[in-house]
């Protein structure tokens, strides 16, 4: 195994005592001694995250949005300039390949896709691409994620920058970075793409307005949270988005517009109803639910796709691929017991944004 | 850097044990435990006067991160639980060796403590897991 790849703040997390673990080739920071502390600096505050991992390509060219129109479920025609969209890339069976954001930008667009499906998602684009469209890995970014109720006027006090005036999904330039008003925590907040020899200043600014280091661990507590889906656990090439609750991001288009054949969509067509959907499940008696345990519902069984204890909450929530139409009532199998459960609709949490 | 302290008694699956002066032991998970497991959100513990045995399944430690199964580091009738952690699992996290303990046993036979690592063994055996 080659040696895991460090972000630009790779320094910074070691020098703020950062417990790194290795994350699909990447050495990430787990936590920087509380993981809840973390959570909590992120509802109450502000926090900021190191999502350099995740991977950038730049699409441009004549032929770009016919390109992306292709291999991306949402429709990017619907974009303007300096707004983004959030969706899915599908193989042909209509499997999620990965998840994904695709900006508008002056001379094209920008993608960021996940850590772990890098490989996948750029052997993917490459095998699509026409002459008339350059991809380009963009190695040189790094993102830092600010998110809380305080991440606004953190980020204008460290860097002059005012994203108030940002719609939610729209972004902006600022002194060579794009700061977009996006985010993976259910909080108000920004993500921001700076390059990444300035990303250390960015770091030590952000963190002198205020904003708490906050690891992968808290990041994952609250996205699961505010009900949003992680690729890898509650999705992937065998879920197609309308199981997963991604339906939504799906442009089908207008019944008089020309039929947009994007990958997927014929095999989508036949799974617009599929049998198992996601679901929530919030734990009504003690424990916590782990992937992989086993639901039990009045439709039948079940399997918990993410669960957690949840921090804001003070109790343990999932999400977990049941039968379609279950509800109310549901047992979960924690090691020997079977724990009363209910299921909910996500997100958990009446969002802050 | 985790803290061992002289005094007790160390199973290798990170538990802790201190002979009381009434003859009773005191049941923990260590510092390097509770470290490694990262912050501690629900602990199951036996109830009182449920009979354990060393080296056998007496509860479980939930953190952020992952479910850890709590062994009896010795053979006897457990006394004490600390109801404590019902509320307030983070004790663990904060003081493993005082607020944070979770059982108290009337051990069958004191001597077995005898069997379990001093301080310089555990240390050691974390030191070689890492």
């Amino acid at each position: 195994m080659t040696s895991p790849l460090r972000t630009p703040l790779y320094d910074e997390h070691l020098a703020r005592e950062a417990r790194m673990v290795p994350f699909a080739g990447w050495s990430m920071p787990l936590h920087y001694g509380s993981q809840i502390a973390e959570h909590h600096a992120v509802r109450q505050g502000v926090g900021m995250f190191d999502v350099s991992h995740m991977r950038v390509f730049d699409a441009e060219g004549a032929g770009a949005t016919d390109f992306l129109r292709t291999v991306f479920a949402g429709d990017v025609a619907r974009l303007a300039a300096g707004r983004a969209l959030y969706g899915v890339l599908l193989n042909e069976n209509a499997g999620i390949i990965d998840d994904a954001i695709v900006y508008r930008t002056d001379g094209g667009y920008r993608v960021v896709s996940n850590a772990g499906t890098s490989e996948r998602v750029h052997s993917w684009l490459l095998h699509h691409l026409g002459d008339d469209t350059r991809l380009q890995p963009r190695r040189d970014l790094a993102m830092l994620a600010v998110q809380g109720p305080r991440a606004i006027a953190c980020l204008h006090e460290a860097t002059g920058f005012d994203a108030a005036h940002l719609p939610r999904f729209a972004f902006a330039w600022h002194e060579g970075s794009m700061v977009a008003r996006t985010g993976y925590t259910g909080e108000d907040g920004v993500e921001v793409l700076v390059p990444a020899v300035d990303a250390a200043s960015l770091w030590r600014r952000l963190a002198d307005a205020g904003a708490v280091p906050a690891g992968l661990g808290a990041r994952d507590t609250l996205r699961l949270e505010a009900g949003l889906n992680l690729h890898g656990h509650d999705m992937d090439e065998s879920t197609p988005p309308t199981a997963v609750g991604l339906g939504w991001t799906v442009a089908w288009g207008e019944d008089d517009a020309p039929v947009r054949r994007f990958i997927g969509r014929d095999a989508l067509e036949r799974q617009r109803r599929p049998d198992e959907v996601l679901r929530g499940i919030v734990l009504e008696g003690r424990g916590v639910m782990r992937e992989g345990f086993a639901v039990t519902t009045e439709r039948g069984e079940g399997t918990v796709t993410s669960g957690i204890f949840s921090p804001t909450l003070g109790y343990s929530i999932a999400l977990a691929r049941l039968p379609r139409g279950s509800k109310g009532a549901c047992g979960v199998q924690i090691r020997s017991r079977e724990v009363p459960g209910r299921i909910v609709r996500p997100p958990f949490l009446r969002s802050n944004e | 850097m985790s803290e061992t302290p002289e005094e007790l008694h160390y199973a290798s699956s990170h538990e802790w044990a201190r002979l009381e002066e009434d003859g009773t032991v005191t049941v923990g998970i260590t510092d390097h435990a509770q470290d490694a497991l990262g912050d501690i959100v629900y602990v199951e513990l036996p109830d009182e006067e449920q009979q354990v045995e060393a080296g056998a399944e007496a509860g479980v430690v939930e953190s952020v991160k992952a479910a850890s199964d709590i062994y009896a580091p010795v053979t006897g009738v457990v006394i004490a639980a600390n109801e404590v952690l019902e509320d307030a699992p983070e004790r663990v996290n904060e003081d493993p060796y005082g607020d944070g303990w979770f059982f108290r046993i009337q051990p069958d036979d004191p001597g077995e403590l005898e069997d379990l690592l001093d301080a310089a063994a555990y240390d050691e055996m974390c030191s070689e897991e890492e």
